[in-house]
């Protein structure tokens, strides 16, 4: 992040402290499958003991953002209330025949083919009405892929404040340390959220970015 | 001949267009089947867009989408300045055609297949 934008993003999380709202509306986002809904279920069974979406292994189980209002975390002693946004996966492509390996029908495919591109387009109309990001990443796959680019550049041209999640650090090849690597102007927190590893440190690392 | 037709575009040219005329001459080109190579790329804003207007595009049939890779934007004194990180070398094609095999800091290696995928 150049010098200027750092201070505008400075400037910014000032203004933001001085007439700080009563919550923080923080949008989940990131490529299909790196495990959103996942966290988002993680974070609201950790604080409000339900879950806000199903998950799957078929890419693109959330096909419409899905909000949650008024989310409490406490971390030492400090409390911070957030509205959750699960945001469909962001993807440059969407071939129906990538879904009927699943075993679904032609017709099931093209439909959830055409609902999977509106929830794109629907995520990204979302930025428009955020106070933070957490952007997720699956730690088992490569994290220089243009989606993740294009949605970091996104949010440092709006000044957002961003944590980056290196999800699935239980899985044997997983490596946070390529996504830090990758993206080393950002903080970022290994988790699985899947296990719950590491999942204090989020919280923490949430009330100090968002808080 | 059989082939894919290339366009390179070079970056005198595209700073000449506006977002949406980008964006449109990259649309169709790819939707023709073609392979647009930008000299300076596109911003995070124009990218975002022109993600959406894909997907507004798919038609499940003929056309499921783009594949776009760059280099990692390059840090310079102005882009450490005013942020704003100059864009390289970009490449982009229709999904179907285009696959990525694997991306360095300066090496990007890509397949291009004569037929649909």
């Amino acid at each position: 992040m150049g010098l200027i934008t750092s201070l505008k993003a400075r400037f910014k999380s000032m203004f933001r402290w001085f007439f700080k709202k009563d919550k923080m509306r923080i949008g989940i986002y990131g490529p299909p499958n790196a495990g959103k809904t996942t966290l988002a279920n993680r974070i609201l069974r950790d604080w409000t003991g339900d879950v806000i979406g199903s998950e799957s292994e078929i890419p693109h189980e959330t096909r419409r953002a899905k909000l949650r209002e008024g989310v409490r975390i406490e971390v030492d002693g400090k409390t911070l209330t957030i509205d959750i946004i699960d945001t469909p996966g962001i993807a440059t492509k969407i071939d129906f025949h990538d879904f009927l390996k699943y075993g679904m029908s032609e017709e099931e495919a093209k439909r959830r083919a055409k609902e999977a591109t509106e929830g794109v387009i629907e995520a990204i109309k979302w930025l428009d009405d955020l106070d933070g990001i957490l952007l997720v990443m699956d730690s088992a796959e490569d994290p220089y892929t243009q989606v993740n680019v294009t949605i970091v550049g996104n949010i440092e041209a709006r000044g957002l404040p961003l944590l980056i999640v290196a999800n699935k650090i239980d899985l044997p090849n997983a490596s946070p340390a390529r996504i830090k690597a990758a993206f080393p102007q950002h903080a970022v927190v290994p988790i699985s959220a899947l296990k719950g590893l590491n999942i204090d440190t989020l919280y923490r690392t949430m009330a100090e970015r968002f808080g | 001949m059989e082939g894919v037709q290339l366009n390179l575009i070079s970056k005198e040219k595209l700073e000449r267009m506006s977002s949406m005329e980008k964006l449109r001459m990259i649309l169709d080109s790819v939707k023709e089947g073609k392979i647009v190579v930008l000299e300076s790329g596109l911003s995070p804003e124009e990218e975002t867009k022109l993600i959406e207007l894909t997907m507004l595009e798919i038609d499940h049939d003929n056309f499921v989408g783009i594949e776009v890779e760059s280099y990692p934007p390059k840090e310079s004194f102005f882009s450490k300045l005013f942020g704003k990180k100059s864009g390289r070398l970009t490449l982009i094609g229709p999904a179907n055609r285009v696959k990525m095999l694997s991306k360095q800091k300066d090496i990007i290696t890509a397949m291009v297949q004569l037929g649909d995928r």
